[in-house]
């Protein structure tokens, strides 16, 4: 069991805002005082530049910096560090596949494949790929209950038209990028699943996970999950911002072009021609955001101390008992969109609230310290499909507690009454 | 305080001017991406005056009531003088403290009469 009360008080904000109610952490974390220390003591005791330095403050920074690889490595049991890339976001790191591979791998006639629930960050990079190169892009739909209607094993799919994989996956499909957990619907995807299948069509296929809403609430293994690339950001998992990482399989790193050229990326540098450094050097160009990615092995150690299977758990029972106590408030005036078992879900929940605007919703909680976010939460195709215009959400971490849903609840009545009509 | 007051609530729940214009002069259709607001505005106009103008959509509390309010301000003025009026002035007429975040909502109406005026 999550000790909630005692993890607050390592929260800072909190003692800032001793009333506030935060449950938008799916657009980004708060962070304890442990990584926020951590960013501190690198620019008060070792604030140097990393590599290369000969003097003692640079090689504690490099030390410090590169043993940041380790930790992720081990968190997401990445076979080797030299497959962890460190980004700006997760953002970042679809643009340097897309942007890299993609452009070789990709080309008139191909297919990129992707679906309907991801993330601006999973579809905006795809799809102008795939306009650029004259390649098709496909999207995978949702069925009623906001899963993926695809008859993969393992998933129980409720829907009444199951598609079968080889509908989809075809010999030309070159990429294969999908969310492993839907920021709207929270659907958890079966993701190993697919990939497998697709695989089975076309070995080559280069299969990219969007991990940023799942990394920092489960367990993940990117050798289980027999995925080619795995992104996400630190920010969302109690680490500072400006700070993303990608994994990618060693044998795809090693024959991709760079991505930026610079300072830091290169082997040797000559007036005729540059040789560049081998992974991860090769795609970090450039002085990188040092105390952030210091600052992101303080959180994993966080993390990993709380117990991502104890953080499953909690947030499971936080999303049931939202569902719950939603449903029974609201009745018919409430649309809870995504998975209706909470056993499919990550912790987030998104509604709509019959005659209450989002934006209303938001603004009137926020009046009462209740933080959450309303609009397309930048998945504006799966808005589309699912005709809404915008919804509220709210998600959930470490800090929340059964105490912050009811006061959610409380929040929503007022919105309810405040728009109930006079006469 | 809250930002619903009275005022902007009956205009969200009883929006002044939700029309089609007859014979209107001049349409335009705005929208806020952000947060999927939708309005569509209509004049018709004759020798420089606003003889009509009306407003059709979805959207928050916010950007309904300013609607309603800045087309109930706007019918019978000249273009001139509705050409004057400033994103302080809409904010003056509903009489709330806005946060940034929520300007484009209070505003989306102001820009849609003066593309219809332009």
């Amino acid at each position: 069991m999550i000790d909630t009360k005692q993890i607050r008080k390592d929260f800072p904000i909190f003692k800032n805002h001793p009333s506030l109610t935060y449950l938008d952490s799916a657009a980004t974390s708060l962070k304890p005082k442990s990584v926020i220390s951590k960013i501190t003591e690198y620019y008060e005791h070792y604030s140097a530049n990393i590599h290369r330095g000969i003097y003692h403050l640079s090689e504690k920074a490099s030390e410090e910096y590169e043993g940041t690889r380790s930790v992720v490595a081990s968190y997401i049991n990445a076979p080797s560090q030299s497959e962890i890339i460190f980004t700006r976001n997760a953002t970042e790191g679809i643009n340097l596949i897309a942007s890299t591979i993609g452009v070789t791998n990709v080309s008139e006639g191909d297919e990129i494949v992707t679906t309907v629930m991801e993330h601006h960050a999973n579809f905006v990079p795809w799809q102008q790929l795939a306009f650029d190169v004259g390649a098709d892009f496909k999207v995978i739909d949702i069925d009623e209950n906001g899963s993926l209607p695809l008859k993969v094993s393992g998933h129980n799919s409720k829907s009444k038209t199951l598609v079968e994989i080889s509908d989809i996956i075809s010999k030309k499909t070159k990429i294969l990028a999908i969310g492993l957990v839907s920021n709207t619907l929270g659907t958890i995807n079966p993701v190993k699943a697919i990939i497998a299948a697709a695989k089975k069509i076309n070995p080559q296929i280069l299969s990219v996970v969007d991990a940023a809403q799942a990394v920092p609430h489960m367990k993940i293994d990117v050798q289980d999950l027999g995925c080619d690339f795995l992104v996400f950001s630190s920010h969302k998992m109690l680490g500072p911002t400006g700070v993303g990482v990608l994994w990618g399989r060693h044998e795809i790193l090693k024959q991709m072009p760079p991505y930026q050229y610079g300072g830091d990326m290169i082997r040797s540098v000559a007036l005729s021609d540059t040789t560049f450094a081998d992974s991860p050097h090769r795609f970090e160009a450039g002085t990188p955001n040092i105390a952030g990615v210091i600052g992101l092995k303080e959180a994993i150690a966080y993390l990993e101390n709380v117990g991502l299977e104890s953080i499953r758990k909690h947030e499971h029972a936080l999303t049931k008992y939202a569902m719950e106590k939603l449903t029974e408030t609201f009745k018919e005036c409430i649309t809870i969109f995504g998975p209706a078992d909470p056993d499919k879900r990550a912790g987030l929940v998104s509604f709509q609230i019959k005659g209450v605007h989002p934006h209303d919703i938001a603004q009137i909680l926020d009046e009462h310290d209740i933080a959450v976010r309303a609009g397309h939460h930048c998945t504006m195709p799966l808005h589309t499909r699912l005709d809404v215009a915008a919804t509220t959400r709210v998600s959930f971490y470490i800090y929340n507690d059964a105490q912050d849903i009811d006061k959610l609840i409380d929040g929503l009545k007022i919105a309810t009454k405040t728009f109930s009509k006079k006469s | 305080m809250s930002i619903y007051a009275d005022l902007i609530l009956d205009h969200y729940q009883y929006p002044r001017n939700n029309t089609l214009v007859k014979g209107a002069t001049s349409k335009v259709d705005l929208d806020n991406p952000l947060c999927g607001d939708k309005i569509h505005m209509e004049i018709r106009e004759k020798d420089g005056v606003i003889q009509e103008i009306g407003f059709t959509g979805e959207g928050c509390a916010i950007s309904i009531a300013s609607a309603s309010m800045l087309t109930e301000y706007a019918k019978g003025k000249t273009k001139k003088e509705l050409l004057e009026i400033s994103t302080g002035d809409v904010l003056g007429l509903l009489n709330i403290e806005l946060t940034p975040n929520r300007m484009k909502c209070a505003l989306l109406s102001w820009e849609g009469l003066r593309k219809l005026l332009i």
